[in-house]
């Protein structure tokens, strides 16, 4: 799967994408975003307000329940600031 | 239609556009958003956007597809600029054009209400404390909100 970070989220763990197979027991959007955490460093303390995080799968906006499958883009981003 | 672009646009060109052609259009609505420069301790030199390219087109369009659903719509266009901008300079244009105003002007209000909460942009601004990025408002929310359950 294909992970994309925007804003101050990529700014702070430090790189815009990555690719990696989905991790062993990750289901969901939520169980994603504690992997990421469990990563520890940047990752943990970038994603460590859940409050100002939103997640986009296969360029949709989910909830924290939505299912994953390996091979989704899955972008992770703050509340948008466009017009 | 929606353009998503580095470069600047014409305004009077691309309002001439949005009615050329349809007589039975009566008016044309517009906003156009520019990078503002309040001055003192939070003085912006300049602001970058950044957008998800693929899904910024995408949600764009469905905005729009919303907008026209909603009201009977002659011709709209939503085009939305990134990358370095300075003060005065224009981020967004948002034109609706139909046979009567009420229908024009709340498609337009609608158009950019929902494009401050739902498209995805971030602004990051350059200031004389340095970079900061731009958070979202809770009125923007809020006024996206109200069109969840429009009153009309």
């Amino acid at each position: 799967m294909k992970l994309l970070y925007f804003a101050w989220l990529r700014a702070r763990i430090g790189h815009a994408e990555e690719v990696f197979p989905l991790p062993e027991g990750v289901h969901n959007v939520a169980g994603l975003l504690d992997w990421l955490r469990g990563r520890g460093g940047n990752y943990a303390e970038a994603l460590k307000d859940s409050s100002v995080i939103r997640v986009a799968v296969n360029q949709e906006y989910v909830g924290l329940t939505h299912p994953i499958r390996d091979g989704d883009e899955i972008a992770v981003f703050p509340p948008m600031t466009g017009g | 239609m929606i353009r998503v672009q580095r470069e600047d646009f014409d305004v009077g060109v691309e309002l001439d556009r949005v009615a050329k052609g349809d007589h039975s259009i009566g008016g044309v609505a517009s906003f156009i958003g520019l990078v503002r420069d309040m001055g003192g301790p939070q003085r912006v030199a300049a602001l970058t956007l950044e957008h998800y390219p693929g899904m910024t087109e995408k949600k764009l369009a469905e905005i729009e597809a919303e907008a026209n659903r909603r009201w009977p719509l002659s011709a709209s266009l939503i085009i939305h600029r990134y990358g370095r901008l300075e003060p005065g300079d224009r981020i967004v244009l948002v034109a609706t054009a139909s046979p009567h105003r009420e229908a024009a002007l709340a498609a337009c209000h609608f158009l950019i209400d929902w494009l401050k909460t739902d498209a995805p942009f971030w602004k990051r601004e350059e200031t004389p404390h340095g970079e900061r990025w731009v958070e979202a408002r809770h009125e923007d929310d809020e006024a996206a909100r109200r069109w969840r359950n429009p009153a009309r």
